[in-house]
Formats: C-alpha cells, structure tokens, sequence
C-alpha cells in the first residue's frame, strides 16, 4: 500500500461529489467519534472515497439511517462515517417481481414502491426506520422468515465497494443463477466488515390477497412449542409462528397464515382449532414484527433447533429474573430465532452473568448478542468481543476472509465476532 | 501416471484400504468424465473414502505435497464441475452414503454427502415431509454434489434452490482441516460461509456431511397442462399467472419441438397441434390450491389454450410430466446428437429471446428444441445437429453460445443450475467484469492459498482463457498492485 502523505486527507475524501463535513458527537459508532461525515452520492463516489480512506490509512464504518450503528462491538477505530443516505433509487421490474436498490434506500420507501405494484419484499423490518443496506449488514430477519427465509434468501445480486475501493457485483438481476461464488451472502449480517454495499437486487413475492392472524395465550413456552409442533404438521403452511412474552406479562403464541382469499377461512380456523382456543384476527397487531423492548436495550439473539426453544427460552427468562433484569422476549417459535431486550440501564455486570448462564444452558445453537447497551459495551471494550458472540466455529477461516478482502482492516475494525 | 500422485499410492492405501483406491487404469477411465462427456480426463488415482477422517487425510495429503484434488458426488454434473486432474486425486464420495439421522421433529436430517437426493425424499415420506429440491437427476445425484452446483429443480419457483434449504456442513478445507458450518438451528454466528459454500462447486472443499431441512408435504397438488396455438400465447399465460399473484410451484414450457421428440420417445400423447405446452404445477394447503386452480386455467382460456387437462393424483401426474422429465433424452429420437444449453432470462424477456433463438436457428439451419423452466425465465435448449458433419457440431457450438449471448443480453446469467465447471469458465468474463472475478478469486484463496481444489473450475485463468483485455485494464487500482493481470 501506498500512503500519499502530501494528500490532504479532507480534500481526497471529499472528491468525486462526496459531501464531507466533521463529525459531531451525534455521529459516534459504539462511543467512538470519527473525524468526517461523508456521503458519497453513488458506487463510483464510494469507490473514490475508500481508496482515498485506504491511502489515508482511515478506518470507515457505513452508517444508514443510524438505527443499529451501535450494533457489534465498539470498533477499534473509525476515522470516517460514509453516509450511505444519497445512495437511493428504487428500479423495480414488477413483472420479474424483482428490485434492485440502492443501499441507503429506507424499507418504508420500498414497501410503499413495491405495493403500489400489488408486490412486496418478504422480509420483515424488525426495526423502524432501518435502510436496506443497515438490515443487510445486521443480518436481521423477522416473523415471516419461517415460510420465505431470512433475508439473505431473498438476495440475488450485490455491488460491493472493497476497502480498495474496487467496486465488485456478485448474483445478477434474475433469481436463478448459479454463476460464481454467491458473495452477498457473505456480506449479509457482517456488519460492514467486508466492503460497503452499495446497491441490492432482491426477490419479490406479489402481496397475498388475504391473511389472519391467530393467537393464543399457551401457559407456557413449553405448551406453546408443543402448538407450534402441531400446527408445523398440519397442513395449513404458516406464514410465521411467533412467540411474544413481554416482561411481566404472559407468552402470546401468534400464528399467521397467509394465502388465496377463497382458502384463508378454512386455514385460519383448522389453526384456531389445534391451538385450542385461538382468536382469529384480519391482521397481526401492529408492531408484531418489530424487535422486543425499546431502542437502546441490550438485543439478545438465540438461534436453535426447534426441541431447544423452550428451554433456552425459559433458562433465559428465568435466569434474568433471579438476577432481577426484566426480559422481554419475542421471536420464531417455526424457525428457532429469537430476541431478548434487556433494558440498557440494567446493572452490566447481571446482564453479562445472564449471557453466560443462558449460554451454558444452550448446548446446541447458538446465543449472540448482537446489540449491548452502553454500560455493557463498555465491559465488552475491557474484555473482548467473545461475550457478544461466544464460540463461532470456522473463525479461522472467517479472519482468512477478511484478510484477503480487507487487508488493512479498515471497515468497521473490531466491529466483527472474533476482533475482525 | 504422475510421479507425485504415484508416491502418494501406498499412503492412500494406508488411509482409504486398499479397496477404495483404484490405480488400474482401465477403472481410472470410468470416471473421465462426469455428465458432460466432450470433457474427458483420466484422474491420477481415484479414491473411494468411507469417512470424514479419510476424507481430511487424503486432503492433507494432497496439500502437504501440493497435488490438486477434485471431489466427485454421482457425475451427473453438466458443467465438466467433476472433470478429473490427470495429475491429481479425484475424491469420490460413493461409499458415504449413510442417511445418519431424521429428525422430524427439528424438521431436518443429517446425511453423508454421497447419499443420492431422492433418498432424503423416501426416507422422510413415512413420516409426511419431503427435501424439497428436486433435479431432474435426482435418482442418482449426490446431495455433495447438490451443495456443489447449488441445485434446482423444476419446483424451485416456488421452494427456492439447495441453499435455501441447508442448515449445516461439515466441511474439509482444501488444507484439511474439518470444519463445521451450522448445524440444526437456522443460523450460526459469523459469516455466512455455509451460505457462501453451497454452489462454490467443490473449489473450496469437501462437503462430509450435510443438514438438510426437511419440508412438510403439501395436503394439494394438482398440476395442469394447456395446449396453445403458439409460443406466444404460452408465455403471456405465464406472465398472467405471475401478474396475478400466483406463485406455483413449476411452470415448465416445451415447444413443437421438443414435443415431437418426447412424443417419439415416450408417447406422452400431448394434445395435437400443440405449438407449445405448458404444465403448471400448484402445490399447498387444499383450500388454497383450488383457488389458484381456478385462476390459472382462466388465465390459460384467456390466453387461447385450446385444451386444458388437470391431473390431481399421482399417476395422472406422472402421466403429464411424463413428456417434460422425458425430453433431455426423448431428442435423441429425433437428432444423432445435441447440445443442453442452460441459461437464464428475466421472464419477461422470454418472448424475445425465444424469437431471437428462432432467428439464429433459422439462419443457421441448426434445429433449436425448447424445454425450459418458464416461471423463472431459465431456458435448456437443445441445439440439435448430426455429428457426423463436423461443420455442423461447430455452427450448433455457435448457436449454443449465441444463446448464451442473448441471456447476457438481456439481463439474465449463463447458468440457472447446471453450474460453471469447466465447461463455462471462459464464458465468466461475459457476465462478470474483471475486478468481480478477482474479488471472487480472493474469496477463493481464502479457503485454498495454494489452488488445489478443483483448480481451473469456476473462475477464468489465463491459461484456459488467454488474457482478456479487462474493461478497467490500465487504470485499474488492481493492475498497480499487480493482481489485474489474472484475468
Ligand atoms: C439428466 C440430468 C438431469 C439434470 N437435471 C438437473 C436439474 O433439474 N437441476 C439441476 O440443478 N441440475 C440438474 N442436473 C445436473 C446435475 O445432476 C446436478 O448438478 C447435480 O447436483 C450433480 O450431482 P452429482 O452428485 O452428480 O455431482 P458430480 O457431477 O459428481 O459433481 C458436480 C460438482 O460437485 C462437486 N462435488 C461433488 N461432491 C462434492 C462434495 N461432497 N463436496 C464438494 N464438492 C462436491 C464436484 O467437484 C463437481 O464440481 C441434471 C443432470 C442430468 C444428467
């Protein structure tokens, strides 16, 4: 690498149309606040930026509308922000029920583009006001990941900028393609560790032109694995299974089925039925698929085989109570992913106690934590990134990745499971 | 024989048994090819692992002494992925082929990467589920080699291709190290590798054992076959069906062609004068299903099919697929030889390029039969001509690759399912600018530094290739730092 120390670093950042303006405390990634703002207008403008960034030796992290940028852990460093808000533009090709987007497009714009067409993106938006290119790098899927997949199922084309500034597509604008490795994959849920995604093409699914909603109060979360068991092997092909039990409250079993208006009748009501006493409702409540707790909560993901929920969920719940945190918890009860909130205020100590213990009870799957609220990001600092991601198998090769695609380590340095 | 792949004989011996290497070169020959004859090899030494342990010892094997090994599942694959190295090992997973475990409960099952994929299938029917990719290979194609092409069949409109349905994998690093990517739960920290793994096409590793999600099987299905007068009026059904809402499971479309060949083959007595066929398969709860029956066989009167047959149990079924499963082959009936072409273009594109092939069949007097996946846009045509006129086997490569061409054209990919391989490798530079491949070539060396899994698959070299003048060459930040010139 080449550093042009007789550069100035301003003036090469902000090329290429780039606006560029000093950060401000508002702008910090996890407490750390960077030296520049700049939003670059499109891929070539991102390119520019990052090779300028490169030759500069500057640590960048990719910001969207801001809602998650303090997910992962705290980066080692972040010298610029890249604002990724002027990267928009929706082109839609409805009659291939296929987009491609830009990066900083929000999901509302999307959804409001894609139902005027009668279609829409399959993916839930767990949290409000998220950028595709933030839920992307996050990773995050919500309730109707059981029928159509997380988010990276309905991925088929990517443009990445490298931290080289390389600009890189994978996939293509047609949902079946097989050619070359499939790097969008790659890029989703790594929190911008690998490159700047500038740009989408996603698969569509038109609207189905009825759904319910029914739900239940099961007891417990031991009942309501044994109703979603029941309803897996029925025939009625859920669109989402989902639990909600909010602190101090009971566990809610929400089932959503969606389909032909001639059909969902009989399918809402065989659900009511194995549920025994299921409400049957037009629509799910509002907020269904949004993350529990509020903003700024410590976000706890458990990811396991459909037999462990119960128990993983439980040992959670129950561990958070005897150290006296409230625990909201909601998630898919059909695909085995859920999230905790823990309030951002709790005592970091308890909340890193209930981690490991629910941990040590989760023998197969995984417990992550993809968000630690302040006091515990600063614990996280202290000690490393292992307490936000416990084992991750295959990091060897994972570091082997990020070596070979960002040599420097200057995209989100340290923001990644392991330090990467 | 190579000398170095002839120096690791009695350690191969010591690792597989003396039964699961094969040396004699007649048996060697049996595995020069894999489905895609023209492409032929004969491997070094062959060896027929029983374990992920002799699996990660002949890998390390071949690493420590720098020799290129090739994975091998059923040799079905249509993209010379499997094509031997005549210097090298060829891995064949024939004898891991061990369904471990059904848990229907977990909806999953662990399986050993030989198992051939109907098998998953029949071991799961008792208790009411199904896997859910279907390639018309299914009988025998592995479900290592599934994970290599990434696979599809005809009900992946709906159900989506092998990545959509892998939990886990255990896999054996071009370094030999065994390393496991998921497991039984929908996701695992970190990145996306297993993602990323499926459809890498054995370049960066073994797969040894595989969780596959299962799928509850549908309560309905019924499948529909309309008649038309024209490919026209086919397609505009299709694009209706879509428009409407309507997610089958399969739509599939054949033209004259390709009708008269399976007709000759398989007397599937498809209705007279049909000028295309097209079968949509729905698929689901009951209720549902005869909603979407009735809106596709009036969208299909609507579009001018002349006649419309339903089939809703499994023999009437097979008795309308019969034709379509039967086509690859039925051509053979109708022309001494032919290409299979695979390609995708956005659905709406497909009047075109279906008037496009007719133009290029027509002026090169090389016969185009269409069979292909229509509710998807993914095109197989067979581009028929008599081997015996040599002139005649290059104007057919022609019309194959302008095909390929005008999927570029318009949006779409060189490779729906049958993968890059060999066969494709210097068509990547068509679809993918130099700066992708050399960001995919990065990815590669992740897994393997030293190049020796699969090598000369997938992405272009100069040696296969010639250089070719990238579109960025001499401006590009790569040249300076002396990686461009790769490719
Ligand atoms: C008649 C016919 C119909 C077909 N229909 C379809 C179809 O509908 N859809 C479709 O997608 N394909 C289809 N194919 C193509 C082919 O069957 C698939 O690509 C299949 O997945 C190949 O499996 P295999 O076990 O035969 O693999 P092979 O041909 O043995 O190998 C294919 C590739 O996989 C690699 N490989 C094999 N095993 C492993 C492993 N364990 N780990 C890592 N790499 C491995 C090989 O190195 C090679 O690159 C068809 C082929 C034929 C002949």
């Amino acid at each position: 690498m080449t550093r042009v120390r007789s550069e100035d670093p301003a003036a090469a950042l902000g090329a290429h149309g780039t606006a560029l303006r000093e950060a401000t405390n508002a702008d910090a990634v996890g407490g750390r606040i960077p030296r520049y703002v700049a939003t670059p207008p499109d891929t070539d403008a991102v390119s520019a930026l990052l090779s300028a960034a490169t030759r500069h030796g500057l640590a960048c992290v990719a910001r969207g509308n801001g809602t998650k940028i303090d997910w992962g852990a705290p980066p080692r460093r972040v010298d610029v922000v890249i604002d990724t808000s002027a990267l928009r533009g929706v082109d839609h090709a409805a009659g291939d029920l296929v987009v491609r987007c830009g990066a900083g497009t929000s999901m509302a714009t999307l959804r409001e583009t894609l139902a005027a067409a009668g279609q829409r993106l399959s993916a839930d938006t767990p949290v409000r006001d998220s950028t595709l290119g933030g839920l992307i790098a996050t990773g995050l899927s919500g309730p109707r990941r059981m029928l159509h997949g997380p988010l990276r199922d309905l991925i088929i084309g990517m443009t990445t900028v490298r931290a080289d500034g390389v600009v890189a597509s994978s996939g293509g604008r047609v949902v079946k393609n097989v050619a070359g490795y499939d790097l969008g994959k790659l890029h989703t849920g790594a929190l911008g560790t690998l490159g700047v995604t500038t740009s989408v093409t996603l698969r569509l699914h038109p609207v189905p032109p009825a759904r319910r909603a029914v739900t239940v109060t099961p007891g417990d979360v031991a009942r309501a694995r044994e109703l979603t068991r029941d309803v897996l092997r029925s025939h009625v092909v859920p669109a989402a299974i989902e639990l909600d039990w909010p602190h101090g409250g009971q566990p809610g079993l929400r089932v959503l089925v969606e389909g032909a208006e001639g059909g969902i009748e009989a399918r809402a009501t065989e659900v009511a039925e194995l549920l025994g006493s299921g409400v049957i409702a037009p629509e799910p409540d509002q907020g269904w698929e949004l993350l529990p707790g509020v903003a700024g909560d410590t976000v706890i993901r458990l990811a396991v085989p459909l037999t462990d929920v119960a128990h993983a969920v439980t040992t959670l719940r129950d561990t958070a109570d005897a150290a006296g945190v409230p625990a909201s918890i909601r998630g898919s009860m059909g695909a085995g992913v859920l999230h905790a909130a823990l309030p951002a205020d709790a005592d970091p100590r308890a909340v890193s106690g209930i981690i490991r213990g629910t941990r040590n009870a989760v023998t197969r799957g995984s417990l992550t934590v993809p968000h630690a609220a302040t006091p515990l990001r600063e614990e996280v600092a202290e000690r490393g990134p292992d307490l936000l991601w416990g084992e991750v198998a295959g990091l060897g090769l994972m570091r082997a990745v990020k070596d070979r695609l960002d040599p420097d380590h200057l995209l989100s340095p340290g923001r990644f499971a392991g330090g990467i | 024989m190579s000398e170095t792949v002839h120096a690791l004989i009695p350690r191969l011996r010591a690792i597989c048994g003396d039964d699961g290497v094969i040396t004699d070169s007649a048996q060697r020959r049996t595995y020069e090819s894999d489905g895609l004859a023209y492409h032929a090899a004969i491997p070094g030494v062959v060896v027929l692992p029983t374990s992920t342990e002799q699996v990660a010892d002949v890998v390390r094997l071949c690493s420590e002494n720098g020799v290129p090994f090739v994975p091998r599942g059923a040799g079905t694959g249509l993209s010379a992925g499997a094509l031997p190295h005549s210097g090298g090992v060829l891995i064949v997973t024939s004898r891991m082929r061990r369904i471990r475990e059904i848990d229907i409960d977990n909806e999953c099952a662990i399986v050993e990467p030989g198992v051939a994929n109907l098998e998953v299938t029949r071991a799961s029917a008792p208790h009411g589920y199904y896997y859910a990719p279907d390639p018309s290979s299914q009988q025998v194609c592995s479900v290592g080699g599934n994970i290599a092409e990434n696979s599809g069949g005809a009900h992946c409109l709906k159900y989506g291709f092998t990545v959509n349905h892998v939990l886990g994998l255990e896999i054996v690093t071009p370094s030999g190290e065994v390393v496991r990517l998921g497991g039984k739960s929908a996701e695992a920290p970190g990145y996306d590798l297993l993602g990323a793994f499926i459809g890498s096409e054995g370049t960066l590793g073994i797969a040894t054992e595989v969780t596959v999600r299962l799928m509850r099987a549908p309560q309905r299905v019924t499948t529909v076959l309309a008649a038309f007068e024209s490919m026209d009026a086919g397609g505009s059904a299709v694009s209706d069906i879509i428009a409407g809402g309507v997610l089958p499971a399969a739509v599939e479309m054949m033209d004259a062609l390709a009708i008269e060949a399976a007709e000759a083959a398989v007397a599937c007595e498809y209705p007279e004068g049909a000028a295309a066929v097209l079968i949509v398969e729905l698929d689901g709860p009951a209720a549902d299903v005869d909603a979407q029956f009735d809106a596709v066989t009036e969208l299909c009167r609507h579009n001018g099919a002349f006649e419309i047959r339903t089939a809703s149990d499994a023999a009437e079924r097979a008795r309308i697929w019969k034709g379509r499963k039967s086509a690859f082959a039925a051509v053979g009936r109708i022309s001494p030889a032919y290409i299979v072409q695979d390609g995708v273009v956005p659905r709406t594109a497909l009047g075109e390029v279906l008037h496009r092939i007719s133009e290029l069949s027509q002026r090169s007097g090389i016969r185009v039969a269409n069979v292909f996946h229509a509710g998807d846009g993914n095109l197989h045509p067979l581009v028929l001509f008599d081997d015996s006129d040599p002139e005649a086997g290059e104007r057919a490569e022609e019309v194959s690759g302008a095909i390929l061409d005008l999927c570029i054209e318009h949006g779409g990919s060189i490779t729906g399912e049958h993968g890059v391989g060999v066969d494709k490798v210097c068509t990547m530079p068509r679809m993918f600018g130099p700066a992708d491949l050399e960001t995919m070539d990065r990815f590669r060396g992740a897994f393997d530094p030293d190049g020796i899994a699969n090598p000369e698959k997938l992405l272009p070299t100069p040696r296969l290739c010639g250089e070719r003048p990238g579109v960025r060459k001499g401006e590009h930040p790569l040249v300076a730092e002396g990686t461009a010139e790769l490719f």
